[in-house]
């Protein structure tokens, strides 16, 4: 077992990738998350891998898509407006089923916007902004300790699947110190091992094999269909697989906050300020928010009053609420945004509001 | 009976979706042949971006990757960092290098990525149907310029080759045409040598080809041959721009 040791959320992110075997980045400057780019430029060598910074957050998701495609395990991190230009990536990445892990530290939006933190990249990371039937697959930490054990399940779930796994942080967990215990690290797979355990990459014919090809073009209607349906059973088996969420306090709860990532350690303080008020309240934490805890939703008693979706957006996250609350209870809305916190006081100021009392 | 003509080892008999007259097929077999010659086939992966020739892998019997409009110089940096050891190209049209991927070229290039790509310029974008590209020529009607492209409006032609001729990491860089059966030879030499300064690890190898697109230029396959010869040569000089002194 690791030791404890302080680290910077980004750092120790890039570190956790290194030790669950990625040995490929390509990253492009953008705050919050630079020090994971710098970062990897200084690591990545010393293990025997490769760093390239690109010239742009497009150019660096197709060098993922190549590295991937050559059975390399790769990682990539950026922040929101830089994963809106890599949308047309994942399209293509999940299309060919390239295992990748990517990192959005996100930042509040739109357009430039800010580097403070927020969570308006929800929809952006669990609809996707990329065209076609696709998914990634979108965990939430809420602590960094969290992230860091979350980056070698995401590495074995992206290889397993075939698919993109997306960790959904945010500028504070990129910013901010904790004590946090590091992965053991996993040995990277050697380039003469990689035909082996990765049948269809590209890594030449040596005239022995048919040859490889990693495609997503299909013009023929009835084999575009036959592809994008054998896509799909991966995405119904990750619904029943992946699934992963917290569920904090239900029984009795009169009211339920829903809420992840840094924001979700907020609101387990607000519902600690409302146990002291004598009033009942739990949490749902989603931690994989593609696919959605909707099954979660069951578990909130009929005597629960009101349900309230917590979030540094104006409100994505609470169409999945709603799913999943199926009109058994009122869903409301508490939020700040702009790079704004929300604190304790005011998560619990707003279930008093809602409940009616004070 | 004696074989006089046969089809290389490394194209695939698969029919084909390119238009009668293209010179794709001349193109593809060149860059096979030059492969096969070196014993490179094996080692060979290829990148094929959205374009006609995004279905090059239907036809080239190394391992390939389809890659997004532009992309193909990116993927082809990717690939690279994995499989250090292996020959990688990029095949890639004028609408995709020299429009919409004109960053990732040029920053290939900069880089000096041990790759090679194959330019087909044919003044037009084909798979779409001969809309105007960037190296369409000023007067060239195509059916985003139906009167002509104009200076005014649309700039002078790019020239790819020359532009990337002045970035230091690209250290061969050559422009050719499939117009005459000479030509073809001194075609397959360029791209022999572009492999070769790979091999070295000398740096990026560019070899762009002057191609003809019969469907979308409204000419016959001879007389598109012919269109080429005056009307892209004179504007699109052949010749090597760049070869670095190891292979010369």
């Amino acid at each position: 077992m690791s030791e404890k040791v302080l680290m910077k959320g980004n750092e120790a992110f890039a570190e956790a990738a290194i030790r669950s075997g990625c040995r490929y980045y390509f990253g492009y400057p953008i705050t919050p998350q630079n020090e994971i780019t710098e970062y990897m430029s200084r690591e990545l060598e010393k293990v025997g891998g490769s760093f390239v910074q690109a010239e742009s957050e497009v150019a660096a998701i197709n060098m993922a898509y190549g590295a991937g495609a050559a059975g390399g395990k790769v990682f990539i991190s950026s922040s929101s407006p830089g994963i809106a230009l890599m949308q047309e990536g994942f399209s293509f990445i999940c299309s060919t089923e390239i295992p990748l892990v990517i990192l959005n530290v996100s930042r509040g939006g739109p357009g430039v916007g800010t580097i403070q933190p927020g969570q308006a990249d929800y929809y952006q990371a669990t609809r996707g902004g990329g065209n076609g039937d696709y998914h990634l697959f979108v965990y939430a930490p809420s602590s960094i300790q969290e992230a860091v054990d979350m980056m070698p399940k995401a590495f074995k779930i992206a290889e397993e699947y075939r698919n993109p796994v997306m960790i959904l942080a945010d500028g504070m967990l990129g910013q901010m110190m904790e004590p946090v215990i590091l992965p053991e690290p996993v040995p990277a797979i050697k380039q003469e091992d990689i035909p082996k355990a990765k049948p269809w990459a590209l890594t030449g014919t040596n005239e022995a094999r048919p040859h490889n090809v990693i495609r997503s073009l299909y013009l023929v209607a009835e084999e575009l269909e036959a592809r994008i349906l054998e896509l799909d059973k991966k995405y119904q088996r990750a619904r029943k697989e992946l699934v992963e969420y917290e569920a904090i306090n239900l029984e009795n709860a009169e009211v339920v906050f829903v809420a992840y990532g840094s924001t979700a350690r907020i609101t387990e303080e607000a519902i600690d300020l409302l146990a002291e008020a004598g009033i009942n309240a739990g949490m749902i934490r989603p931690i994989s928010l593609w696919p959605y805890p909707y099954e979660a939703f069951d578990k909130i008693p009929s005597s629960t009053k009101a349900v309230i979706s917590v979030e540094l957006s104006r409100g994505q996250m609470i169409d999945d609420v709603k799913i999943g609350c199926c009109g058994r209870f009122p869903v409301s809305l508490c939020s700040r945004v702009g790079g704004m916190l929300l604190t304790p006081q005011e998560i619990a100021a707003d279930a008093k509001k809602v409940l009616g009392v004070e | 009976m004696k074989t006089v003509f046969e089809l290389t080892k490394g194209i695939l008999p698969e029919e084909t979706t390119y238009c009668p007259g293209c010179t794709h097929g001349i193109a593809h077999r060149l860059v096979m042949e030059a492969l096969d010659e070196e014993g490179l086939l094996g080692k060979a992966i290829g990148v094929a971006p959205i374009g006609c020739s995004i279905l090059a892998h239907r036809y080239m019997n190394v391992d390939m990757c389809e890659s997004a409009h532009g992309r193909a110089p990116a993927i082809a940096t990717g690939i690279r960092r994995v499989q250090p050891d292996k020959i990688i190209f990029t095949y890639q049209g004028d609408g995709d290098l020299a429009s919409i991927g004109t960053g990732e070229i040029v920053q290939a290039a900069h880089r000096g990525e041990k790759f090679t790509t194959i330019f087909i310029n044919n003044a037009i974008y084909g798979m779409t149907g001969g809309q105007m590209a960037p190296t369409s020529l000023v007067g060239q009607k195509t059916t985003t310029s139906i009167e002509g492209r104009k200076k005014e409006l649309s700039g002078m032609p790019i020239r790819m080759a020359e532009l990337l001729a002045t970035i230091d990491g690209a250290v061969f860089v050559e422009r050719v045409a499939l117009d005459t059966p000479a030509n073809v030879r001194k075609a397959k030499r360029a791209i022999k040598k572009a492999f070769l300064v790979q091999q070295k690890g000398l740096g990026f190898s560019f070899v762009e080809i002057l191609s003809t697109c019969p469907t979308n230029w409204g000419y016959n396959p001879v007389k598109s041959l012919e269109w080429l010869e005056e009307n892209m040569i004179p504007y699109y000089p052949l010749g090597n721009l760049k070869t670095p002194k190891e292979v010369e």
